[in-house]
């Protein structure tokens, strides 16, 4: 799996979305990105990725498209 | 100057000296009032009954005070209702009313920016591996968020490798726990829960199945009343021991917030005294004509948070009974007051956070 197939499994499978829904998707739009989907989001990409977000990362961490930025600052190319 | 969060965002937790403090809260808080008194018409009116004049700034012990009990009977929100992304609810005990609080994105943002600055003082801003010292409650009851479900959820942001102790019936699953320190050994652990289910479920477990954890370096986290510990003749110091005695080496915070303002938080330093930081503050107010008490007199607690935006929330008439013990020279080192506090007033609704898990 490439790391974009692999950020992408992250969102499906803690939310239950598909691959259509992604680029649009954002904390508090959808009833599954509450505050406890983003914790199983962010496990979830620390999992897949091996690495681990600071606290502020995390809060600031609110969109799929923006989440992107955060992983390059943990050195996962997209 | 209008206020914005951000300033105070960019300070230390416990930073402002009592001069300094003051004059951020006249501001602050005034622009607080304007802004809900402009968007929340309850709130509006409230002001105009107290003949309270919103227009000029006013010091912190003139703004007007909601009564937290108000925000069981109202609903009170300053922003339009379809904007409201949370309803938070108090977890009055059973037959009680609830109070509901109504977050939008940017008030819980702000909480959670704010819990994330005066945790990560005490503990710093690397994860840590953490023990949730309840149950994994807060999966199912998604939708309608109790405080102690928020606070828990909001506490999970601190740790990575996440484990709930305690199962659905609040059994102690000790195997696990033994396997998760056993895995983090030599690592800083942090632990969280409410005051009276660490109590009852962990400590009184532990007891009687006559075990002990070792835990070596651990920072434990702890609010909620202290009502129904206090009728087993539980002091704050009986519990600190007993917890060294059954969990270990670990430093205890306890610390006081409600769900009226969630995120600005008091916690407890290392000196077990319960301190402002930046993002709040507190008055005592004689119960007999709402005067201000002075340092060292008992009376009811008033908070101020920065916090509310969405809600009218800002300046809160609390039902608790607490004490000034200083400002700006704890020991510790830092800076604003810092307080203890005695418990629910006499006379005054039941109401509790940790306790509402109803024995069988």
């Amino acid at each position: 799996m490439t790391n974009i197939e692999k950020y992408n499994e992250a969102f499906i499978e803690s939310f239950g979305v598909t691959a259509e829904q992604l680029p649009s998707l954002a904390y508090q739009e959808i009833p599954e990105w509450d505050s406890v989907g983003h914790m199983q989001l962010i496990a979830a990409l620390e999992d897949a990725f091996d690495i681990m977000f600071d606290t502020d990362d995390i809060i600031d961490f609110n969109s799929y498209e923006k989440g992107k930025e955060f992983m390059a600052k943990y050195e996962v190319e997209l | 100057m209008a206020f914005s969060l951000e300033e105070v965002l960019a300070l230390e937790p416990y930073s402002l000296g009592k001069e300094e403090k003051r004059a951020l809260y006249i501001r602050a808080l005034s622009e607080l009032t304007r802004v809900h008194a402009g968007s929340c018409r309850e709130y509006c009116r409230i002001l105009e009954v107290l003949g309270h004049d919103f227009t000029s700034d006013v010091a912190p012990e003139n703004q007007p005070m909601l009564p937290v009990r108000l925000f069981k009977k109202y609903e009170l929100h300053s922003v339009p209702r379809e904007e409201i992304a949370k309803v938070m609810t108090s977890s009055g005990t059973s037959g009680q009313q609830v109070s509901k609080i109504f977050l939008d994105k940017r008030n819980v943002r702000a909480q959670t920016r704010v819990l994330t600055e005066i945790i990560g003082s005490f503990i710093g801003k690397k994860r840590l591996p953490l023990i949730i010292l309840d149950t994994a409650l807060v999966k199912k009851e998604r939708a309608m968020f109790s405080a102690r479900g928020a606070g828990i959820v909001g506490f999970t942001m601190f740790g990575r490798d996440v484990i709930y102790a305690l199962d659905e019936d609040m059994n102690l699953n000790i195997p696990e726990v033994q396997a998760f320190l056993e895995k983090h050994m030599g690592e800083k652990i942090l632990l969280f829960g409410y005051t009276y289910m660490i109590w009852q479920y962990v400590v009184q477990a532990m007891r009687e199945a006559g075990i002990k954890f070792a835990v070596e370096n651990g920072v434990l986290f702890h609010i909620g009343g202290w009502k129904k510990l206090k009728a087993q003749a539980v002091s704050p110091q009986r519990f600190n021991e007993s917890i060294f005695e059954t969990l270990g080496n670990v430093s205890i915070h306890n610390y006081y917030g409600m769900a009226e303002q969630l995120g600005s938080v008091f916690v407890e330093c290392e000196h077990g005294h319960m301190h402002c930081s930046i993002y709040s503050d507190v008055l005592i107010r004689r119960p007999g004509d709402f005067s201000v008490a002075n340092p060292g007199e008992k009376g009811l607690i008033e908070l101020m948070s920065l916090l509310p935006t969405s809600y009218p929330g800002h300046v809160l008439l609390t039902e608790d009974e607490g004490e000034i013990l200083g400002e700006d020279d704890c020991l510790c080192g830092r800076l604003g007051k810092y307080f203890k506090i005695h418990g629910r007033m006499a006379g005054a609704e039941l109401r509790g956070c940790s306790d509402t898990y109803e024995q069988r």
